[in-house]
C-alpha cells in the first residue's frame, strides 16, 4: 500500500479521539447494530449455513493452495476472450499500468465502480497526479470523495456520516464536479439518492473509460464478477469503451459451481439480502456489446507474502462482506479511520499488517486492536479465525522487541518466573495481601495508569486461596 | 468422585473467595476436591499477548500438575478455553489435558448431571456470558439453567449480553479508551436491568466490569457464579 496512511498514529491514540466523538459513536452504533441484526435474521433463514460456510472456506483454501495454476488458467481464458492481462507486483506498478492505459485512450476522466483494490493502491490519487479525474459512482464512495474524506467501512465507506452531514456535503460540493445538488435539497434518503442519481447520470453517459475491481474471477472461463446493490456498477461495466479491472490475485475461484456458495453467503453477510440486486459478469470483450477493450490488472501487493504464512494466509479467504466490522465492539467505538488503512475492523487488523508488514507504528499496533472476543470469527462466512491470526501477528511484533515491547517482555519473563515457582508466588501474594490494598487508587507507571484511569481496583484479600486451602484442608 | 481444582492465578491471588466457594459447592454435591499445589497460571496472558516462548514453561507446569486426574475443574471460562483450544499447539502431552479440563458449569451440568445444586440467593441477578465461555467453549445455556434453579434468585435479561465487556487481558491496558468505553456500556446495560448483582463465570472480566462500576459509582456489584451457587439458606454467601 502507498503512503497516505503511513505515519498514522498508533491505533490506541487514533481510537482515543474517536471514542470521545459523541456524534461519531452514535452514527456508528446505530448503523452497525442495524446491519448486524438484519444479517443475523438473513443468515438464520438458511438451515445449511454452517455447511455453506465450511464449503466457502474449503473452496478458498484449495484455490489458494494452487493459486499459480488457477491464475495462469484465468490469464489464458481472459486472453482468449479478447482481454489483456497485466501482472502488478505492487501498488506502484499497478498504478503505472492503469495510468498508462487511460492515457493511451486520450481520456482525462474515468468512472469507477466501488473497489477495495483500487482504494488499497490509492489509484485515484495516482490518476489525479497524471491529470486524470476519477469519479466514484457508488453512493457512499461519492459521499466520501465529495467530502474529501477517507472511507471508514468496507461496504459502507461513509458509515461515519449521518444524513444531515451528507446533505451538507452534496449542497457544498456537487457543483464543483458537475451537476449541482437540486435547490432546497433536504436530508430525506430518497431526495439524497435522487440528487446522486442526477449528478452521476451525466458521468455515466459521458465516460469512455470505466475502472472496476471484482468480487470473483472464474478461472475456467475467464469471467469476472461484480455484485452490487445500486446499479452504478452495471453502468460503469457496460457503457464505456474501455474497461480496466484491478483485482487482487486471491479473488480467483476455479469454477462457476464455486460461485454458487459465495453468491449465497456474500449478500446475506454484507447487506443482509437474500440476493444482491445486481450481479454483473463479463468475459473478455464481445462485438457490439459492452466495452471494446478490456484490461485485467492482477494485483499482488503483499498477497504472496501473506500466502507464505501458514496461519496468516487464511485472511486471503476474505470476501470483503464486512460482517466482522459490523459485530466488532472495538470497531464500533474506534471507528474505521483509526485502523489507518482502507481495510478497517477485524479483517483490517489482520490483513493490513500482512500486506504492509508490521514495521510502522500503526501497523505494529493493529494486531492488538482487539479484545479477542471472537465475534468476528463467529460471523465470518469463510470462517477466518481472526483471533488466531491476531495472536500470531502479536508474536511477530513482540518477538522483534521494539518500542514498549522490551519492557513488556521483561515483565512477562518475570511474571513467568514467579508463576513457575509457586513458593515465590505464594510469598508475593502474602505480602500483597498483608498490605491490604496492594496498590493506591491510581497507579504510577506504564500499563498501571491505563488500568486505574478508568477502573477501581478491588481490595486485596487477606490471604491467597492456597493459604486458605492449607489451613482448611490439611 | 475425585477432581482436581484448577483455581487459576487470578482467583488464587485476587478472588480466593471464588476458589473457596467452588470447593464448598463441589463438596456439598459429594465430590472430593484436590488442590495440586504445583499449579500456578495457565499461561493465557503471555500467550494472547504474543509471548509464546514465555508461555511454554507454564504450559508444562500446568500439564504436570494435573496429570493423573480424570477431571480438572476450573472456575474460569477463559482459562478452560486456553487449555482446551491452545494447549494442543504445545504438543501431544499438553493436548491430552484439554478434554479432561472442564469449566465449572460444564462439570456440574455434563458430568454431575445437575442443574439444581440446592442454592439459595435472594437477589435480582443479571448474567454476563464472557466471550471465551460463550464462543470458545460453547457453554450455551448451562449457566442460565443453573441460575434459574437457584431459590430466591430473580434472573434478569442483560441487554447486549453477548457483547464483550472490554477486558481482553492486556487489551485493557493497551487500548484503555476503547476498553473503558466497552466496560461503561456493559455497566450501563447491567444497571438498566435493575438487578443489583452482575454475575459471571470469569473473574478477570468481573474485575474490569466491577472496577468500572465502582469508578462510575454505579449501583452494581459483581459476583462469580460459583459464589451464587455455593450460597445456601443455612450458609448464605454475602
Ligand atoms: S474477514 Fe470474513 S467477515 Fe470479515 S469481511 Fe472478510 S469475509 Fe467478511
Amino acid at each position: 500500500m502507498s503512503g497516505t496512511f503511513l505515519g498514522m498514529p498508533s491505533f490506541p491514540r487514533a481510537a482515543r479521539e474517536a471514542v470521545r466523538d459523541e456524534r461519531l459513536r452514535r452514527n456508528l452504533r446505530h448503523a452497525t447494530h442495524t446491519i448486524r441484526d438484519k444479517r443475523a435474521r438473513a443468515v438464520a433463514e438458511l438451515d445449511d449455513w454452517a455447511e455453506l460456510r465450511e464449503a466457502g472456506k474449503r473452496i478458498k483454501d484449495r484455490t489458494l493452495r494452487h493459486l499459480d495454476t488457477y491464475l495462469l488458467e484465468l490469464e489464458e481464458r481472459v486472453t482468449a476472450a479478447g482481454g489483456t492481462v497485466h501482472w502488478a507486483e505492487d501498488a506502484a506498478e499497478a498504478n503505472r499500468i492503469v495510468t498508462g492505459l487511460v492515457r493511451a485512450t486520450g481520456e482525462r476522466e474515468v468512472v469507477k465502480v466501488k473497489s477495495m483494490a483500487t482504494q488499497e493502491i490509492e489509484l485515484n490519487e495516482a490518476l489525479e497526479e497524471a491529470g486524470i479525474r476519477a469519479y466514484e459512482t457508488d453512493l457512499a464512495e461519492l459521499i466520501v470523495q465529495l467530502g474529501e474524506d477517507r472511507p471508514s467501512h468496507i461496504l459502507v465507506p461513509a458509515i461515519h456520516r449521518n444524513r444531515t452531514e451528507i446533505r451538507d456535503i452534496f449542497r457544498a460540493e456537487m457543483g464543483r464536479w458537475g451537476r449541482p445538488a437540486p435547490d432546497g435539497l433536504t436530508d430525506e434518503p430518497a431526495e439524497l439518492a435522487e440528487a446522486a442519481r442526477l449528478h452521476l447520470r451525466e458521468k455515466f453517459l459521458r465516460a469512455r473509460v470505466g475502472i472496476s475491481g471484482a468480487n470473483f474471477m472464474v478461472a475456467e472461463t475467464g469471467t469476472l464478477v461484480v455484485v452490487e446493490s445500486e446499479g452504478n456498477g452495471r453502468m460503469c461495466l457496460t457503457l464505456p469503451e474501455t474497461l480496466i479491472s484491478v483485482v487482487g490475485i486471491e479473488k480467483v475461484v476455479p469454477t462457476w459451481r464455486d460461485l454458487e456458495v459465495f453468491l449465497q453467503t456474500l449478500p446475506r453477510s454484507s447487506t443482509a439480502e437474500r440476493m444482491n440486486p445486481y450481479t454483473s459478469t463479463w468475459t473478455g470483450t464481445a462485438d457490439g456489446d459492452g466495452p471494446d477493450a478490456f484490461h485485467l490488472v492482477l494485483l499482488d501487493n503483499g498477497r504472496t507474502r501473506a500466502l507464505a504464512d501458514e496461519t496468516g494466509r487464511q485472511a486471503l479467504r476474505c470476501i470483503r462482506c464486512s460482517a466482522c466490522l459490523n459485530v466488532c465492539p472495538v470497531y464500533e467505538r474506534a471507528g474505521g479511520h483509526a485502523y489507518g488503512s482502507v481495510y478497517p475492523g477485524p479483517i483490517g487488523a489482520v490483513l493490513t499488517p500482512q500486506l504492509r508488514g508490521t514495521t510502522s507504528e500503526i501497523d505494529a499496533s493493529l494486531p492488538y486492536a482487539s479484545s479477542l472476543c471472537g465475534a468476528c470469527y463467529e460471523v465470518c462466512p469463510v470462517a477466518i479465525d481472526i483471533p488466531e491470526v491476531l495472536v500470531r501477528l502479536r508474536e511477530e511484533v513482540a518477538g522483534r522487541g521494539g518500542k514498549g515491547h522490551r519492557l513488556e517482555k521483561a515483565a512477562m519473563k518475570a511474571a513467568g518466573w514467579v508463576l513457575d515457582h509457586p513458593g515465590a508466588l505464594a510469598a508475593g501474594e502474602r505480602i500483597a495481601g498483608a498490605a491490604g490494598r496492594l496498590l493506591p487508587e491510581r497507579l504510577p507507571g506504564p500499563g498501571a495508569r491505563q488500568w486505574t484511569d478508568h477502573r477501581d481496583l478491588p481490595d486485596l484479600p487477606a490471604e491467597p486461596f492456597r493459604d486458605w486451602w492449607r489451613k482448611n484442608r490439611p | 468422585m475425585r477432581v482436581a481444582l484448577f483455581v487459576t492465578c487470578v482467583n488464587d491471588a485476587v478472588f480466593p473467595s471464588t476458589g473457596v466457594a467452588t470447593v464448598r459447592l463441589l463438596e456439598r454435591l459429594g465430590v472430593e476436591v484436590d488442590f495440586p499445589s504445583a499449579q500456578t497460571c495457565c499461561g493465557q496472558p503471555q500467550f494472547n499477548t504474543g509471548y509464546r516462548r514465555e508461555t511454554a514453561p507454564l504450559v508444562r507446569r500446568t500439564v504436570r500438575a494435573f496429570e493423573g486426574y480424570e477431571h480438572v475443574v476450573v472456575p474460569s471460562g477463559s482459562c478452560a478455553a486456553m487449555v482446551r483450544h491452545h494447549y494442543p499447539s504445545f504438543g501431544p502431552r499438553a493436548a491430552a489435558l484439554g478434554p479432561r479440563v472442564r469449566e465449572l458449569t460444564e462439570f456440574l451440568v455434563d458430568v454431575l448431571g445437575v442443574t439444581d445444586v440446592g442454592a439459595y440467593f435472594p437477589h435480582a441477578v443479571t448474567y454476563h456470558p464472557s466471550c471465551h465461555g460463550l464462543r470458545l467453549l460453547g457453554l450455551g445455556d448451562r449457566p442460565r439453567r443453573l441460575l434459574e434453579a437457584v431459590r430466591g434468585l430473580e434472573l434478569r435479561e442483560l441487554p447486549g449480553a453477548e457483547e464483550c465487556c472490554g477486558f481482553g487481558g492486556t487489551f485493557a491496558v493497551k487500548n484503555p479508551d476503547v476498553s473503558a468505553a466497552m466496560g461503561a456500556d456493559k455497566v450501563a446495560h447491567a444497571v438498566e436491568t435493575g438487578a443489583g448483582v452482575l454475575c459471571g463465570a470469569d473473574n478477570s472480566c468481573l474485575l474490569h466490569v466491577g472496577g468500572t462500576a465502582s469508578r462510575l459509582k454505579a449501583p452494581l456489584r459483581t459476583v462469580h457464579l460459583a459464589e451464587v451457587l455455593a450460597s445456601t439458606e443455612e450458609e448464605p454467601w454475602r
